[in-house]
């Protein structure tokens, strides 16, 4: 869609994993655009979208797309989503823009429907060549029988060839890099398999695997598809978080005029504005305006940093009060929001050391099945002398205890069990992460932005109506963060707002204004006049009215919904608590006592936290990690698992292994239940699997293994396997 | 038996029909939207002449 732009660097902060493509400039081409519809669930929402849409000129076709919640639109060349978005807000839908290039559906789409192709082509074959082998089984003889074995041959071979392909790439590349993996026994139970038949078929011989090798090749791509289907489902949620915050800046130009860019656009000495409740774009010096920066995305500060001229920012921090014109100093790859994700790559990934379930059960199984096939063949050949019962023998047991269920046995337990997460809210981005959670006994939070809404609120105030008047009507007059808890807070408390004169509002420090012939001031503490250190750690604003001492107002971060619920949660099924922050000691202290947890340690820069994960991993813990900003990648890397929040920076969210959709926190205990059910139950698919092969394998061994039976024991196992897994997602009431 | 030779092909080319239409589907991405497309067939909008 957009060709003709050169290829730049990751667009957004936090794409480090999935480097953005430049948002497509207005060109001369069609403008592509996708718009994120939440709030749509019926055709009559279809209809009316798509006619609100399509009424304008400047739209040329528009389709909404009701399972992925979007809209594509072709429109004019120039045409901006902001002007779409008020049509639909007039029409009664919410639509938030998505930045076309952070959505590659097309590469994993594309993976997906080359898999389905094979899997309908290795079950039409399958299909036909079972039905000719039930006319076999069924009493055929002579000619007619190799006629039917005959023409299944004509049909396996071309469908195992083309409907094969990934197994017998998979295997080569183990083999080649002296491993054994499922694969390797599986390719050679196919090739095996038609090989002895295709042979025994030639000598007119009575018993022929077409049909399994074919049913077998079924099963397997249906657990292929599955999984990926479910990893391409997690993936495409994910991309739409991160296509949500379309990276644009506000460039100055040497008139003074602001013109909208793309982040990646930008250079070093550009001047950028950022307005208030904007992230910082890039890395730079404040040459104009006064404001106050959060940081705590970066560092898990709660209270805000003040900013002026001559004042370094860093990409990542929230503006707060005042417009804000920044000199970039560095841009891209090169801030410093990149370089602290950077040590992501440092830390040593908790997921790169697990072997998961299947792994393990192959690394059992693949020489065990090789031995025993190798096994049989000499035994039969030493003790018959006869090398077409031999191979035949073999070729037997190499079907029989084909990982047929096995194959199956993770990935239906898997699809069942992030279904059911992501009913809850929950999207489970890693293939092994259910395993990995199941396995987790610590759990360690993040302070802000995780366990807090991010959101401070007024503790109590003791102070009389006259201050608290002031205070309202000097709150109410800024829309900084502060202020406006404060003014919530005391409207929350019945207080009145007084009348004042001439408000000013100062970027940066605070409000001022004239009441009955007093100056009344609220904001920093420098500022007004108060010593800050008096407060300890808390957050607070200050109110001086005339000449009197300040009075101050304290604030509480706000617990993020389900906060409660979830440690309660935790504790009941055992697991032990601690909380990881960057927020000073006083603040954390009284936040873990609020929550009654005993273990945290405050003041951590990133390398610390991870470092303290990697000690309790060295301990023989098994960590969760819960986290959402900058200062938690490195930790969210190391812990043996991870969860960030929707609202995380995007790196964070990439680190992860599972993303927690909406607010509320409380499916993350449920999260852990789930997680434990989904690993017993995969455990009890592969006995389930082994009992099939237990009671199959002597069959075979001793040489009485007819096709029927090796179809028989296939067909069973996979079913029941299935069957087992769909338990985990019954009894779900739908949202 | 003669009439083996007409059934078989006849059958293997019923179902080479169907896997045909099949992968014609999933060629033309009729499977992006199953949600959507299955609620579009309530409207009445489009009854009378497609949708250009």
């Amino acid at each position: 869609m957009n060709a003709q732009t050169p290829a730049m660097a990751a667009a957004c902060p936090g794409c480090l994993a999935t480097p953005t493509e430049p948002a497509s400039p207005p060109g001369p081409q069609d403008a592509r655009l996708v718009l994120s519809l939440p709030g749509i669930h019926c055709q009559g929402c279809i209809a009316s979208v798509e006619r609100a849409l399509t009424a304008d000129p400047r739209v040329r076709g528009a389709r909404v797309n009701l399972t992925l919640k979007r809209a594509l639109i072709d429109a004019v060349p120039g045409t901006q989503p902001a002007d779409l978005i008020p049509l639909l807000a007039t029409a009664g839908y919410e639509a938030h823009e998505l930045d076309p290039g952070a959505l590659q559906a097309t590469e994993t789409d594309r993976d997906g429907r080359a898999l389905l192709t094979r899997l309908a082509v290795a079950g039409f074959a399958s299909m036909n060549v079972m039905l000719l082998s039930v006319s076999v089984w069924a009493g055929a003889s002579d000619a007619t029988r190799d006629m039917f074995h005959w023409v299944s041959a004509a049909i396996a071979f071309p469908a195992v060839i083309y409907a094969g392909q990934p197994f017998f790439v998979n295997a080569w590349s183990a083999l080649r890099a002296r491993r054994l993996n499922m694969d390797v026994p599986i390719v050679l139970a196919l090739v095996l398999a038609l090989l002895t038949s295709l042979w025994e078929t030639a000598l007119s011989g009575a018993h022929a695997y077409f049909d399994a090798a074919l049913a077998l090749t079924f099963f397997l791509l249906a657990g292929r598809y599955l999984d990926h289907r479910t990893r391409a489902m997690a993936r495409s949620a994910a991309q739409e978080l991160t296509a949500l915050e379309v990276p644009r800046a506000l460039r100055v130009d040497e008139t003074g005029a602001t013109r909208e860019v793309p982040v990646s656009a930008l250079a070093v000495g550009d001047l950028v504005r950022v307005r208030p409740g904007g992230r910082m774009p890039v890395d730079g010096i404040v040459v104009e305006g006064r404001s106050e920066l959060d940081r705590s995305l970066l560092t898990g500060e709660t209270r805000p940093v003040f900013a002026g001229p001559e004042h370094p920012v860093s990409a990542g921090e929230v503006n707060l009060t005042g417009p804000l014109t920044l000199r970039a100093t560095a841009v891209g790859q090169d801030t410093s929001l990149h370089r602290l994700a950077d040590l992501v790559a440092v830390a040593e990934s908790g997921r790169a050391r697990y072997s998961s379930l299947a792994d393990k059960a192959a690394q059992l199984y693949a020489p065990g099945v090789h031995i025993l096939a190798g096994l049989a063949f000499l035994g039969w050949l030493a003790w018959s002398g006869d090398m077409r019962v031999a191979l035949n023998i073999a070729a037997a047991v190499l079907i029989i205890t084909c990982p047929c269920a096995l194959g199956l046995a993770v990935p239906a337990v898997t699809t069942a069990a992030s279904g059911r997460l992501f009913r809850q809210g929950l999207l489970v981005k890693h293939a092994t992460a259910l395993e990995r959670l199941a396995e987790v006994d610590t759990v360690v939070f993040d302070k802000t932005g995780t366990l807090t809404a991010g959101a401070p609120h007024l503790v109590d105030a003791p102070v009389s109506p006259r201050i608290a008047g002031v205070a309202r009507a000097l709150a109410e007059a800024s829309g900084h963060p502060l202020s406006q808890a404060l003014a919530a807070g005391l409207r929350g408390a019945g207080q009145d707002a007084v009348n004042l004169d001439g408000v000013v509002e100062h970027p940066g420090f605070g409000c001022e204004a004239d009441w009955q012939g007093l100056r009344v001031r609220l904001g920093r503490g420098s500022w007004v006049g108060a010593d800050p250190e008096a407060e300890g750690s808390h957050t607070a604003t200050y109110l001086r009215i005339g000449a009197e001492p300040p009075v101050a107002f304290r604030f509480q971060d706000s617990l993020r919904p389900g906060a409660e619920n979830v440690i309660a949660a935790l504790r009941a099924q055992g697991k032990a608590v601690a909380i990881l922050s960057g927020d000073t000691e006083g603040a954390v202290r009284a936040f873990a006592g609020r929550l009654g947890i005993d273990t945290w340690q405050s003041g951590m820069l990133p390398a610390e936290k991870a470092e303290a994960i990697r000690q309790m991993t060295n301990r023989g813990h098994k960590v969760l990690m819960v986290g959402d900003g900058l200062n938690d990648t490195a930790a969210l890397t190391a812990a043996h698992v991870s969860i960030s929040p929707a609202s995380a920076l995007d790196a964070a969210r990439v680190a992860s292994d599972i993303v927690l959709l909406g607010q509320d926190l409380s499916p993350v205990a449920g999260a852990l239940e789930i997680a434990g059910r989904a690993t017993r139950r995969i455990r009890e698919n592969f006995r389930i699997a082994t009992f099939y092969n237990i009671v199959a394998v002597p069959l075979a061994v001793a040489g009485f293994a007819t096709p029927l039976i090796a179809a028989l024991a296939m067909s069973t196992s996979s079913v029941t396997v299935s069957l087992n897994a769909l338990r985990l997602g019954r009894g779900v009431r739908k949202p | 038996m003669s009439v083996l030779a007409f059934l078989i092909p006849i059958s293997l080319v019923l179902g080479a029909l169907g896997l045909a239409g099949f992968l014609y589907t999933v060629r033309t991405n009729q499977y992006d939207d199953p949600e959507g497309d299955s609620r579009r067939m309530l409207s009445d909008e489009w009854d009378d002449h497609p949708k250009p």
